[in-house]
């Protein structure tokens, strides 16, 4: 096991010498100029190329490769051109937030899903597995932002149960952590909810299906138990799997989420970054998320051989 | 087993009761006003950037010689007393008592000078001012001559400007940085401190009250006027989403929100805890620009046919669409101002005539070749804006249209390029200004013609920046008002750009819960507003 581990860990270094490259470069092709953002409207041209050189905009891409790499392998992600403030101290204030939101939306999600998909495969074509793919046709296709808004109007604004926006660290109670991330993680979860729901349905309908099933039945096995720990167990890798690539997408709502109800996480740094061309910054996340997600796929590659052993081989 | 559990239930529930009793004094003591501004304060140096909200954040840390008032007079801010030489050549100032930065240590004549000589080298205001300037000398710890070369009228009013690149007064170990670096440090001697340790960009920036900070004995009026502070604290949080933003202030999250989106007003309107605020020279202008760098618009034939197609109206309804917003101003220097005229525009106020237009394009030698426009799609109004024009491009009949959508990152990298459009370069972007630096042929960067000095789009006319530099030396504001009319004239006939008239962006505040808001055309001022 261990030595399994180790040999996906040493797989993840060319991904990421690969997702090194492939931002700098990208980011360097994209239009779009920092000195120009930084000099504001008013300023002459003059001014902006005074910006450039000092930032060092101007010198050869290959020099700024070449020191964007130095400072990589130091650990440095480097300095926000616009704040002057190092981009590992910018992911560090960000930090808690985005990773209580992911953490929170993931476990409304699951919780919520999986007897979701379990309910509806066990009453098949009744009304409750339709109840249940019309909420998981309707949570993939309305946009997070409209949930997002639809939440506010109703929960903060007619209701006034929960803030509209903002996020109180845990370090002051985790009661106010709580209903400030609420909205966010039930508008983020809608579609999440809805994949997993989907995926587990079928999943689950197939394993049904099997044979043993049929005997375990014929044995008098209760039903809570067949499908529970024989079916759902069976049924756990294709869930297992859209949860882990469900991460992406998770982190693509992120930047939605945190936007409209104002959350100060990673999203938004990124999200900001790119509307300004703060390199550094853009850099620095996109590494970080590329570094996240190639964990999420270990640790679900993990979980198979928890699920079935057989993969261990 | 049941009693035991109530037992600690009531003593968790008296303990929690205990500390909500002895939070709540100091929760009362502390006031904080809780503010959106348009933007994120994302860079700490107001000399940096000229971006507006580095001019807000600085209003709030640094302190100004001099400030405009409600009717945009300048009026003395740090400056206690001065005098002008007769042959208006030797201005003399002298520093008001108790004047301190946020260390507690005293402002300085050598703090003013470093710090103006930083500034002059950032502000298009400020560099024209040393254009001038024979020498910029402290005669003692609280008394500066300023010499210039001529008679430069203009001296005091850049001085009290407002808007963007404000004339801040730092510590003089902070002005001796290259003003083309950002400082590190934030120590100011206006009304309020920075809280660095708070500071989190993109989300929150945190500002307390300055106890040490003497106000000037006149009632706030503008920028001008002594600056009370009467909270203790004022939180700066950005919302970049609007409609969370109208929501917040709806619920009560925020106290004030600077730049409410125009859709989203008839709803605050209604209700009747917050109030919208605006100033008669408050707003934005929009500006058509005009590339005169290549083929058609470097002919000026060309230009002018353009005032023959747009129709300002359009745009308006389009942005603004509340009548009481719109401003069908064809002032280049916009209107509600001292400099407002409109000295020229009638071939733009005329009924649009797209034969004429068409006429003047075949004047000025156009075939028919594609007319590169850049599209920002991400912006509150310039997206709108851009959809108009092209609408009425298209809808003239004769023109050949390169519409390339990118956001407004690109364009204002892409807008620097001076090469042809069909290499990269362009025909049209658009952007807008505030009326508050358009109200000056100076502080007017867009309007000036000075070939490749000028403004994105490089306008080229000599006799055009005599009259802008016959402004400046005017001797008083009668002259001024009339330099103006002969420079709107001679702007309607080489058209630098093209206004798409005036609409005010109020603000909205929380009157249930704050009072004092001064009203001003640009940068908010957070002094004199009281929490209730």
């Amino acid at each position: 096991m261990a030595a399994y581990i180790l040999r996906r860990l040493i797989a993840t270094i060319p991904v990421m010498i690969v997702v090194a490259l492939f931002v700098f470069f990208l980011l360097h092709l994209t239009p779009g100029d920092p000195a120009a953002v930084i000099a504001g409207d008013e300023a002459t041209p003059a001014d902006i190329e005074a910006v450039r050189r000092k930032l060092g905009l101007d010198r050869p891409i290959w020099e700024q490769f070449a020191l964007y790499v130095w400072n990589l392998l130091r650990g440095d992600l480097g300095t926000s051109i616009f704040s002057n403030l190092p981009v590992l101290t910018l992911v560090k204030q960000r930090l808690e937030p985005s990773v209580v939101l992911a953490v929170s939306t993931l476990a409304v999600a699951v919780a919520l899903a999986i007897p979701m998909g379990v309910l509806a495969a066990a009453r098949a074509r009744t009304a409750v597995d339709r109840i249940v793919m019309g909420f998981s046709v309707l949570g993939f296709a309305v946009p997070v932002f409209l949930v997002g808004y639809l939440l506010i109007y109703v929960f903060a604004i007619h209701l006034r149960w929960l803030p509209v926006q903002g996020y109180r660290p845990l370090s002051e109670g985790i009661v106010g952590t709580l209903r400030s991330i609420a909205l966010p993680s039930l508008a983020l979860g809608m579609t999440y909810m809805a994949l997993i729901a989907r995926i587990t349905r079928a999943s689950m309908l197939e394993v049904l299906s099997e044979d043993y099933i049929r005997t375990a039945r014929a044995k008098g096995v209760s039903r809570p138990s067949i499908l529970l720990r024989h079916a759902l167990k069976n049924a756990a890798v294709p869930i297992v799997t859209v949860i882990g690539i469900g991460f992406a997408l998770l982190i693509s709502g992120v930047v939605i989420t945190e936007t409209v109800f104002n959350i100060p996480g990673l999203g938004r740094l990124t999200v900001d970054a790119i509307l300004k061309r703060d390199y550094p910054i853009i850099q620095g996340l996109i590494i970080l998320f590329a570094g996240a997600k190639v964990l999420v796929n270990l640790l679900v590659d993990i979980s198979y051989t928890f699920f079935d052993p057989r993969i261990r081989q | 087993m049941s009693i035991t559990v109530r037992k600690s239930g009531a003593r968790i529930a008296a303990i929690l009761a205990l500390a909500a009793l002895t939070a709540m004094p100091a929760l009362a003591e502390t006031k904080t006003l809780k503010v959106t501004m348009h933007a994120d304060v994302r860079t700490i140096d107001p000399f940096w950037t000229t971006q507006t909200i580095a001019g807000i954040h600085g209003m709030m840390v640094y302190d100004t010689l001099f400030s405009s008032d409600a009717e945009l007079k300048p009026q003395p801010q740090m400056v206690d007393k001065w005098n002008v030489s007769e042959d208006r050549k030797v201005y003399t100032f002298t520093l008001r008592d108790g004047l301190k930065f946020h260390d507690g240590s005293p402002v300085t004549a050598k703090d003013v000078v470093a710090s103006m000589n930083r500034w002059g080298k950032r502000d298009g205001a400020g560099k024209q001012l040393f254009n001038y300037t024979a020498s910029l000398a402290a005669k003692d710890d609280k008394t500066f001559v300023w010499t210039l070369k001529e008679p430069y009228g203009l001296l005091i009013d850049t001085l009290a400007k407002t808007g963007t690149s404000v004339p801040f007064v730092m510590r003089e170990k902070e002005a001796m940085v290259d003003p083309f670096k950002q400082i590190e440090d934030v120590v100011g001697s206006g009304p309020f401190m920075f809280k660095r340790d708070e500071w989190v960009p993109g989300s929150k920036t945190v500002y307390v009250k300055f106890k040490d900070y003497v106000p000037r004995k006149e009632p706030a009026s503008g920028h001008a006027g002594g600056k009370v502070v009467k909270v203790d604290r004022v939180e700066f949080i950005w919302l970049s989403d609007p409609q969370t933003a109208q929501a917040a202030l709806m619920a009560g999250e925020i106290d004030y929100l600077e730049n409410p989106q125009p859709d989203f007003l008839p709803i605050l309107e209604a209700n009747p805890d917050i109030k919208l605020e605006t100033h008669p020279a408050m707003g934005t202008m929009g500006i058509l620009q005009l590339n005169h760098l290549h083929p058609p618009f470097n002919n000026v034939k060309a230009r002018q046919a353009m005032l023959h197609i747009i129709n300002p109206a359009d745009f308006l309804n389009t942005i603004a669409a509340d009548p009481k917003l719109q401003k069908l101003c064809y002032s280049y220097f916009g209107c509600g101002v001292a400099m407002e005229t409109d000295a020229g525009s009638e071939p733009y106020k005329a009924p649009k005539d797209y034969k004429k237009a068409e006429a003047l394009f075949k004047e000025a030698g156009y075939k028919g070749e594609p007319i590169t426009i850049l599209h920002a799609t991400d912006h509150q109004y310039i997206n709108p804006a851009n959809l108009v024009m092209i609408q009425q491009l298209r809808k003239a009949g004769f023109l050949k249209l390169d519409v390339q959508a990118m956001d407004w990152g690109s364009v204002v990298a892409r807008r620097a390029k001076k090469d042809p459009p069909a290499n990269g370069g362009w025909n049209i972007f658009i952007t807008g200004t505030t009326v508050l630096t358009s109200s000056s042929p100076i502080t007017h960067t867009s309007i000036g013609m000075g070939c490749d000095k000028a403004w994105f789009g490089w306008p080229c006319d000599a006799k055009f920046e005599e009259l802008r530099k016959a402004w400046a030396f005017a001797p008083d504001l009668d002259a001024r008002k009339k330099i103006a009319v002969d420079i709107s004239k001679r702007a309607y006939e080489l058209v630098p750009y093209i206004s798409f008239a005036q609409w005010r962006n109020p603000v909205a505040y929380r009157s249930d819960r704050i009072s004092g808001v001064i009203s001003v055309p640009s940068v908010p001022p957070m002094w004199n507003i009281e929490k209730k």
